[in-house]
């Protein structure tokens, strides 16, 4: 007698390993999922503009120019420039590089650990699977953006310890949900089978039950990608994220953006716009990703 | 009809309209209200005697009182004091300047009860200037000339000199030199009042809600009277709001959250506020005597090579900097060691001597990369410890960075909350090179310049430079302005040009805008004068 369980599982292995060309794959992703579609091209404009960002600037970003301070976007600088005469075009570009980098390094340093223990959660079972959810528990009772501040507080600025900030109160949300989805793994008999053949704890959790939580796995990094690209800049426009002069969203808001919103409005409005259309693709992509991943929804 | 005789009209005239102005003037001063005011950095702790933060002295001073203190009606003047837990005039001196003799109020009693003697005055005195081993006072190099200080009466002290000095009066009425109890020291210890507060100022602390405000109440008991003849203060309390950031700050007075922010806003703000509120806002403005400068610390390397430090400074274009950043920060004016345009400050003429003040900048960034290559630190790349309060810090830690790129230098700006920040300063000695400020309440400029000086509380560059320290034993021994002058163009040279111990960017340029029912407050040339709040009264 075959499962639910099984079921749901074998159509996700199926789809994860659809032998169809990508191109065809893509078309049938962009009419399916046509609001999935525009997140993946902002994503893809972001990651083009990141990559080729010392080619696509006219301006080093960094470098000050007072004798253009708060000059309005014109055919020199597109988008005008701040208080210190930087261009905020480049700014922007250069920024999308601070906002990918501490996104997905944070989204999947953090899912993937999250997946790791989740896995070992269900697996394990028992008092170990209750004091580890306990302890979840407690880490998810904060909202995300009151830990990420409690752990910068300890650790101090910079990038590095931004992206520890962020990853931190991944964990538990991504262990959350992929135990679940381990749960219903942990009882498919070819988890009792390689028990039966002696597989060690370590390889039954990363080969066996891991490869199988995949889907939920990709939607949660796809999430908290552009969880983690704003709570990066909520932290940066606090002062407690990346610093001067380092071209990053958040910071661009925070530097001059509230001095000048009156006078010099192109300041503020350029990196809210920036914040805003990153987030908004991360989630209309990974909306698509849960849509076309999930069996149920699928389905539907 | 005979008009009685103009001699003796005008005169009537004139003492009746004086009578009803002074009636006038005596009545004007209301009383109640609460003064809100905003404060953009955190309290380190409560001591005056080791902090140096407005975060500090604006929400504590009004709950203390200083031996003598600068005239509240005459702030912007160097030389006029005026008694506060003394009696009469402030003395002159005795015994050619070597001795002054404090006669002290006998109406005085500190918050909790306790009446205030010599003693008192003594042992706050004794532990600012002779503190025991491990405890810190950030001014005991002010009072190098003090010999001795002692009580010579129940309400009488003396200090004693080792040689005159005209610094010393206005060392003395630092707003930072908070009276504390005697017994509070001696039962309590010399670290209590970090953390808990007892003195006899206009207010009584009510409660301290961290990262939020500082309320303070009228204390009845105060020893000053107003201009009614009743007891000062004319507010029944206060409530200084913690507001880090400059918008919140600036919001917070256009919204009527608060009515004043006593340490300044930079122009562009002041335009905003006149321009939405008109003559509800009034603004003050003066020279400001706080410099900001790029301390290295001189423990590490290669910060411990004068020739590095001279790089760094000969790369920062100050002329140029002055021009626009006045636009943007709340600084404005090129100088030395010396408040500018005080007699014993630096001309322009002067200034571009010393290294990085010359105007031609190309040629000055072209020397700092030979010296920098020269001392095999070429491509250097350090972290710059920054404090979190954006004007000036941020906006000139930007500047400063941009500056450095320019002869290759790389940093790495780390901005740290007040705390953190003198916490790396002070205990650990955390950092390459840091953003630091002498910033003096009183314009005092023989006393001012000691935090260039290795040994001085308040000097975090690590170094110790007996030539520096001798030039300044003969500058506090001089005895005629252009003999001081002669000298302190020495010490000039020797601390920014030569050994570059620090960096300096640029003066501040203070501008307070503020709502226009706060009166009795005047702007002075120091964001620490003038914070006892007990002449303030609100217009409403």
């Amino acid at each position: 007698m075959v499962t639910t369980s099984e079921v749901a599982v074998e159509s996700e292995i199926e789809e994860l390993t659809d032998k169809r060309p990508f191109m065809s794959q893509l078309r049938e992703f962009g009419r399916k999922q046509p609001l999935g579609s525009i997140g993946l091209i902002i994503v893809l404009v972001m990651i083009f503009a990141s990559v080729f960002a010392p080619i696509l600037t006219p301006y080093d970003p960094e470098a000050n120019a007072f004798e253009f301070m708060l000059t309005p976007p014109n055919l020199d600088f597109l988008l005008g420039t701040d208080q210190f005469g930087r261009d905020i075009l480049s700014r922007i570009i250069y920024g999308a590089r601070t906002a990918l980098f501490v996104g997905f390094t944070a989204a999947f340093i953090g899912a993937t650990i999250g997946l790791v223990l989740g896995v070992a959660s269900a697996f394990f079972g028992g008092k170990f699977d209750l004091i580890f959810q306990r302890v979840m528990d407690v880490f998810m009772a904060f909202p995300l953006i009151i830990l990420a501040l409690a752990v910068v507080s300890i650790f101090g600025t910079g990038v590095q310890n931004v992206i520890i900030a962020i990853t931190i109160p991944f964990i538990p949300r991504c262990a959350r949900v992929v135990r679940s989805s381990a749960l219903a793994i942990r009882e498919i008999p070819y988890i009792d089978a390689a028990r039966a053949n002696g597989f060690s704890n370590s390889r039954i959790i990363m080969r066996h039950m891991v490869p199988n939580v995949m889907a939920p796995f990709l939607i949660m990094i796809t999430a908290f990608v552009g969880q983690a690209i704003l709570l990066e800049a909520s932290l940066s426009y606090l002062g407690l994220g990346v610093q001067e002069p380092v071209p990053a969203w958040g910071l661009m808001l925070q530097g001059g953006a509230e001095e000048y919103v009156e006078s010099a409005p192109w300041v503020a409005i350029w990196p809210g716009v920036a914040i805003s259309l990153a987030v908004f693709g991360f989630n209309l992509f990974g909306d698509a990703v849960r849509d076309t991943l999930d069996p149920k929804l699928r389905s539907q | 009809m005979k008009f009685p005789s103009l001699k003796f009209v005008v005169p009537l005239a004139a003492g009746l309209a004086l009578s009803f102005g002074m009636a006038g003037t005596a009545s004007a001063q209301k009383r109640g209200g609460i003064l809100n005011f905003v404060v953009g950095s955190k309290i380190p702790s409560y001591d005056g005697h080791i902090e140096g933060t407005f975060g500090m002295i604006h929400p504590i001073r009004p709950f203390y009182s200083t031996l003598i203190r600068v005239n509240p009606d005459n702030p912007q003047s160097p030389t006029d004091f005026i008694c506060d837990l003394c009696v009469g005039d402030v003395p002159k001196g005795e015994d050619g300047f070597t001795k002054y003799v404090f006669k002290i109020r006998e109406d005085v009693k500190f918050h909790d009860g306790t009446p205030l003697t010599a003693d008192d005055i003594t042992a706050t005195y004794k532990k600012i200037i002779f503190p025991p081993e491990g405890i810190a006072s950030a001014r005991k190099a002010f009072f190098k000339m003090v010999d001795s200080v002692e009580s010579t009466g129940k309400y009488e002290v003396t200090f004693k000199l080792k040689f005159p000095s005209g610094s010393f009066i206005p060392s003395v009425a630092m707003p930072f030199n908070f009276v504390y109890s005697k017994k509070d020291l001696d039962e309590k210890g010399y670290t209590w009042h970090k953390a808990n507060i007892n003195g006899t100022g206009a207010f009584t602390f009510v409660q301290h809600q961290p990262g939020s405000f500082v309320e303070g109440k009228k204390y009845a008991g105060y020893h000053h009277m107003g201009a009614d003849g009743k007891p000062k203060p004319y507010l029944d309390g206060y409530k200084a709001i913690s507001a880090p950031k400059m918008a919140l700050r600036l919001q917070a007075i256009r919204g009527d959250r608060a009515a004043i922010e006593f340490r300044g806003f930079p122009p562009k703000a002041r335009d905003d506020l006149v321009k939405a509120l008109g003559d509800k806002i009034t603004v003050q403005e003066s020279d400001w005597n706080c410099a900001l400068f790029a301390t290295p610390n001189q423990r590490r390397k290669p910060f411990d090579d004068a020739r590095v430090r001279k790089a760094l400074s000969l790369a920062l274009d100050r002329w140029g900097g002055s021009k626009y950043l006045s636009q943007i920060a709340i600084v404005k004016t090129v100088g030395g060691v010396v408040f500018p345009n005080h007699p014993l400050a630096a001309t322009k003429e002067e200034l571009v001597k010393l290294a990085g003040f010359g105007t031609d900048v190309k040629a000055n960034r072209k020397e700092a990369r030979r010296l920098l290559k020269e001392a095999g630190a070429e491509n250097l790349k350090m972290v710059f410890n920054n404090r979190g309060v954006d004007q000036p810090y941020k906006v000139v830690g930007t500047w400063l960075i941009d500056q450095w790129k320019q002869i290759g230098v790389e940093a790495e700006q780390q901005v740290n909350p007040s705390p953190v920040f003198y916490a790396k300063l002070r205990k650990k000695s955390d950092f390459d090179v840091s953003i630091d400020f002498n910033c003096q309440s009183v314009v005092n400029p023989i006393a001012d310049v000691t935090k260039f000086l290795g040994s001085a509380g308040n000097n975090y560059g690590g170094y110790k430079d007996d030539v520096l320290e001798k030039i300044y034993d003969r500058l506090l021994r001089a005895g005629t302005e252009k003999e001081q002058r002669v000298i302190m163009r020495e010490f000039e040279t020797r601390a920014l040009s030569d050994q570059v111990h620090m960096i300096p960017t640029l003066w501040w340029y203070k501008i307070n805008p503020h709502r226009s029912y706060v009166k009795g407050w005047k702007i002075a040339p120091s964001h620490y004068l003038n914070q006892s709040l007990d002449q303030i009264w609100l217009d409403k």
